[in-house]
């Protein structure tokens, strides 16, 4: 099926709706500056990732349901959390290729009405901002460069691996995300350790564990001196943003990084007023960086 | 008991089928290629802060057939799922989907953290992995946001109802 041009549909997952606002706010707001025209689901369900470790089979029923419920709509899927745009593109994949799982999955849908397909694909984000509108399109929408900031950038572990059903990027050396900031003038610094993950899938499990994975990176990125830290999933945003006044607590430490949602960096250069990119969500003072840039423009 | 004692492998506790049962889930199949060589602990982030979390141990376990020992272990819960390890297993084993499949055996024997069952719960109910409060699906208007898509819990039930999992969490429920 041959799909129309910048229009996706879209999947919010259950994180952005239920405390992450500010990613999806931003994140429509630099989508309509590039064209990009956003459908809503008809209906959405979870996308199946928090049951994987419960229920494999669970999980696979959870994403097709979703996929079929997007193939009805004849319209690509873009999420803004790794996490759904993981789970989405690997049980996709599966369904696409095994036809015996195919048609067992598809007796279960049946009696919801649905059936999948395998018409559309799934794509992160940052994949549509880099494959299908492209670099040249970004960066042609700064308006403001960025150049007075210096910032580190961390990718979420779901939209690189594993990379046999991910396919997007480098998982070992990750440059996409690094593109996307420098489109916005803003300089990206290299730091230990990259592209380990948050903790946030501990949680719940073992939090000082999952508190301290992302007391490292916080470290590393403060040895770097990085003025904020830039980030593309929810979860991740949870793990350094909201929890970072607990780990500064719980460690002993004084880090005061802000960390914004990749659109709202961008937003910024786009021109868009600070107010609308809702800044007022982030729990880490976000102040200077804004000083900074309305500084620059004098 | 001391310590050495309840550590030591006794020969009734090896089922030697467990590893051919692994290798029958999806994700499991490659348990047998590991060769033991630590780089899926070595690069595992969860295991540099835990002093008892060695994703090499737990699939060694498996391939012995320590079943009840590996299904109960808390550790098994750990794993953050960041998949580094399956990306740079040089045999290719998959490691994080076999302690996916060991969760998911796990899980059907009534071994399961309670934050999973949450959001089982959650999502038989609501759809949703996490019970979005009212006031933030109103919220959504005042804040320039499209309605939220509903979901579908009664679909999504009868959908579910045959999963071993489901039974079991809704028989606890009882």
């Amino acid at each position: 099926m041959k799909m129309a041009e910048n229009k996706y549909l879209m999947f919010l997952g259950c994180a952005i709706p239920y405390r992450v606002s500010a990613y999806e706010i931003s994140a429509r707001k630099i989508l309509q500056k590039l064209g990009v025209e956003l459908v809503e689901m008809p209906e959405f369900n979870c996308c199946g990732l928090p049951l994987d470790p419960v229920s494999h089979e669970m999980m696979v029923m959870l994403a097709a349901r979703n996929l079929a419920l997007a193939e009805q709509k004849g319209l690509n899927i873009i999420t803004l959390c790794p996490g759904c745009a993981g789970t989405l593109k690997k049980v996709n994949k599966m369904l696409k290729e095994d036809k015996a799982l195919r048609e067992e999955i598809n007796e279960h849908l049946k009696e919801a009405g649905l059936e999948f397909k395998g018409t559309i694909d799934v794509k992160h984000l940052m994949q549509v901002l880099i494959e299908d509108i492209g670099l040249e399109k970004v960066k042609n929408t700064v308006v403001k460069p960025l150049i007075m900031l210096k910032v580190a950038e961390h990718n979420g572990c779901h939209i690189l691996r594993p990379k046999e059903f991910i396919g997007f990027d480098d998982p070992e050396d990750p440059k996409t995300l690094k593109t996307l900031i420098e489109a916005t003038g803003a300089t990206c610094l290299d730091y230990m350790d990259e592209t380990e993950c948050c903790g946030a899938p501990s949680v719940g499990v073992n939090d000082k564990i999952a508190l301290q994975l992302a007391r490292d990176k916080l470290n590393h990125i403060k040895m770097v001196n990085a003025q904020a830290m830039i980030t593309i999933c929810p979860f991740c945003h949870i793990m350094y943003d909201t929890n970072e006044l607990r780990i500064e607590k719980m460690f002993n430490e004084t880090y005061g990084i802000p960390v914004l949602h990749y659109p709202q960096l961008l937003g910024l250069a786009m021109g868009i007023p600070p107010e609308e990119l809702a800044f007022n969500d982030l729990r880490v003072d976000v102040s200077n960086i804004l000083k900074q840039v309305a500084e620059g423009e004098k | 008991m001391s310590e050495t004692e309840q550590k030591r492998i006794k020969a009734s506790e090896i089922d030697p089928k467990f590893k051919y049962e692994i290798a029958k889930m999806p994700g499991g199949e490659k348990l047998m290629r590991c060769f033991q060589c630590g780089t899926c602990t070595s690069d595992c982030p969860v295991a540099r802060f835990s002093d008892t979390y060695r994703p090499r141990q737990i699939i060694r376990m498996a391939q012995l057939g320590l079943r009840e020992r590996v299904l109960s272990s808390d550790t098994l819960w750990l794993c953050a799922a960041c998949f580094t390890c399956t990306d740079r297993c040089p045999q290719d084993v998959e490691v994080a989907s076999v302690i996916r499949v060991l969760r998911n055996l796990a899980a059907e024997k009534g071994y399961v953290p309670q934050v999973f069952k949450e959001q089982a719960m959650s999502i038989l109910e609501s759809g949703y992995a996490y019970k979005i409060p009212e006031l933030r699906i109103k919220k959504r208007e005042s804040l320039g946001l499209p309605q939220l898509p509903k979901s579908n819990p009664k679909s999504i039930r009868k959908m579910l109802c045959e999963v071993s999992f489901l039974k079991f969490i809704e028989k606890k429920g009882e």
